[in-house]
């Protein structure tokens, strides 16, 4: 009965009610939004590469050397010589290297120029190891093995034929369409930028960049596909290149040991320790869109606690009728509270919902554009304590309004 | 006794003279009394005062043998839905609730179980058809509001019943059926009832009629 005559007079307002209920469903949808993606960007980040001891690439910026080598976004400063990463790779305390050539694209998604240590050795989320959908890696200068998301948007099946765009861009005028490559294989999905990636051989990058000088092809080219499959190329650079080490007590003596490599100026970083600096560097902007979202709800609580309030003083009748059987003060204070939650819990539920199907719906869209790769929800003790606020303060807010009925009932008699 | 009165004084506040001053006022069980007077003369502030929603600023109350003004406010709310019902003139329902809830409302605050069954009962005996239980209050016509009134005022089966100008906006037939069903109910229930109204034409189906001048010293407010 308690209940039904808090709906029905919550229903009774349902203009005023309506308005502060999407309000709230609005601010409690960002709240948790936010929190939404900060989970779900750290998830995808700290899942996309797992048991690789260093990334070496030109001397550059730690995150930015993290972020173009694993998750393909941006650029590298400069290159790799083949025969410093020989001469690394060729170190006794270094089990495995998987190289990293990038600067070309097809329709949008990246292209990696690697071997076929990637294969074997390249981990993700919990050590899991790449595994092929369909297909074998590839094996001649011109196979191309795909990742799952790339074969699925592009629609492309094995022993298709397609060609490389020079640099990155979704739109390039400079092609490598004399040299086509042959699907080989099809990547299960992995969740992270690899389903985003078309994977080569070192051998491939090499080929089509035959001829070619400062990205732009030269008018003296004149390889064919043909000609090219008779050619050993050797890469002379790469972008950058993984390591895994025989024991981990050799991380930090072979990481200074390329930091201060002669040859060249290189860099080695750790993974996990940047991705760290990483969320450092990010966590006063995830700090400020937190304080935002959660001043976006103080508001529209206060808008309850309004709204509420200039009820009270249309429900003196109601208030007296109900003084009048025997309704104390507090029933009516309890009264305003439930109203208040019922409003708060309705707006909370419809804001999981909406965020649910967002994540759902943008799923694609993030890991097409941004490579980020997220589930569709998760609940996490964070967001279990931000519904425990929002329950909390929406009782506090009330207050306001509840004490006004409460005060309203004591003074209330039965000529009002 | 359903109501003792013993030397009651009230006024709103300190420096305010006094709106009531009864030497002493009592209502046996079962006895119907009319109170009536023009405005301003006290009778609402002394309904307020047997509902226990005002105390006496001196002289004492006892209701069913209990001091009302012993109570603490939640126990007074609790006693006034126990054992006393009320019927205003007006405004008497939440418009937004059925008939049926705005009876079960009140059964809530008093205890009583088997309240939906109980309340229909009333209803019917009141004239409410079982099509309009469910209708909001709202879209009730006056005389059916103030009918559901009574049922709800007698839901908790209470000793006293209070009215105060229950048929101030119903017309003259409307008036006389509210009247009948009225006092059929009170009789059904043996409730003593304190009635209050301007229009001595309602005086002469009660045993005990009573100007509020008569018994109240003060004289209302000033």
């Amino acid at each position: 009965m308690f209940l039904r005559l808090a709906v029905s007079s919550l229903w009774r307002r349902k203009g005023s009610v309506l308005l502060t209920f999407f309000a709230i469903t609005v601010s409690v949808f960002v709240l948790l939004g936010v929190e939404q993606i900060r989970v779900q960007a750290k998830n995808s980040f700290s899942n996309t590469v797992s048991g690789t001891d260093l990334i070496v690439g030109a001397r550059t910026g730690d995150i930015n050397l993290l972020l173009y080598s694993v998750f393909r976004l941006g650029n590298a400063t400069a290159n790799i010589s083949w025969q410093s990463y020989q001469h690394i790779a060729t170190d006794p305390n270094v089990a495995w290297t998987i190289p990293i050539s990038l600067g070309d694209s097809h329709k949008g998604y990246r292209v990696m120029g690697t071997n076929t240590a990637y294969f074997s050795h390249f981990r993700f989320g919990q050590e899991q190891s790449l595994e092929l959908a369909e297909g074998a890696p590839f094996s001649k200068v011109f196979d191309v093995v795909l990742g799952s998301e790339v074969a699925r948007a592009l629609g492309y099946q094995l022993g298709d034929q397609l060609t490389l765009a020079h640099g990155i861009g979704s739109t390039s005028f400079s092609n490598h369409d004399d040299n086509p490559f042959r699907v080989t294989g099809i990547l299960k999905p992995t969740g992270t930028p690899v389903d985003n990636t078309l994977h080569v051989s070192l051998k491939g990058i090499e080929a089509i960049h035959v001829g070619w000088q400062n990205g732009v092809k030269l008018a003296s080219r004149s390889n064919t596909p043909a000609a090219d499959i008779q050619q050993e190329f050797t890469p002379q650079n790469i972008t950058a290149f993984m390591v895994g080490l025989n024991s981990k007590l050799a991380t930090f003596r072979l990481q200074r040991q390329i930091n201060t490599y002669q040859g060249e100026p290189l860099q080695a970083i750790l993974p996990g320790a940047t991705l760290a600096e990483f969320w450092q560097v990010i966590a006063a902007m995830e700090n400020t869109l937190r304080l935002i979202s959660i001043l976006v709800l103080v508001a529209s609580l206060l808008g309850l606690a309004a709204m509420l309030l200039a009820s009270i003083r249309e429900r003196q009748q109601e208030i007296a009728v109900m003084r009048t059987i025997g309704a104390s003060p507090w029933f009516l204070l309890a009264l305003i509270e439930v109203e208040a939650i019922l409003i708060t819990l309705g707006a909370s539920v419809l804001a999981i919902v909406l965020l649910f199907l967002s994540t759902t719906l943008s799923a694609a869209i993030l890991a097409e554009r941004f490579n980020l790769f997220i589930d569709s929800m998760i609940i996490t003790t964070q967001f279990l304590i931000y519904l425990m606020v929002v329950a909390g303060g929406t009782l506090v807010v009330a207050l306001i309004p509840g004490v006004s009925a409460y005060r309203s009932a004591l003074h209330q008699d039965l000529t009002r | 006794m359903v109501v003792s009165i013993q030397d009651l004084s009230f006024h709103y506040s300190k420096n305010r003279t006094a709106v009531l001053d009864i030497p002493q006022w009592s209502l046996q069980s079962r006895e119907q009394v009319f109170l009536h007077g023009p405005s301003g003369t006290g009778k609402s502030t002394l309904l307020n005062l047997l509902a226990g929603i005002l105390l006496p600023s001196a002289g004492t109350i006892d209701i069913l043998g209990k001091r009302i003004n012993t109570l603490n406010g939640r126990q007074r709310d609790s006693w006034r839905a126990r054992h006393i019902g009320v019927v205003f003139q007006q405004f008497n329902l939440i418009y937004y609730l059925s008939a049926l809830d705005n009876i079960r409302l009140a059964a809530l605050f008093g205890g009583t179980v088997n309240a939906t069954s109980r309340a229909s009962e009333l209803l019917q005996a009141l004239g409410i058809d079982t099509a309009l239980h469910q209708q909001p209050a709202g879209q009730l016509s006056i005389g059916q509001q103030q009918r559901v009134a009574i049922a709800r005022a007698l839901i908790n089966q209470p000793e006293l019943l209070i009215v105060d100008e229950p048929t101030s906006a119903l017309d003259a037939r409307n008036r006389d059926v509210f009247m009948a069903l009225l006092l059929d109910q009170v009789r059904l229930h043996q409730t003593a009832l304190v009635f209050v109204s301007h229009d001595l034409a309602l005086a002469n189906t009660f045993s005990r009629v009573e100007a509020i001048a008569d018994i109240n010293r003060a004289g209302g407010i000033h």
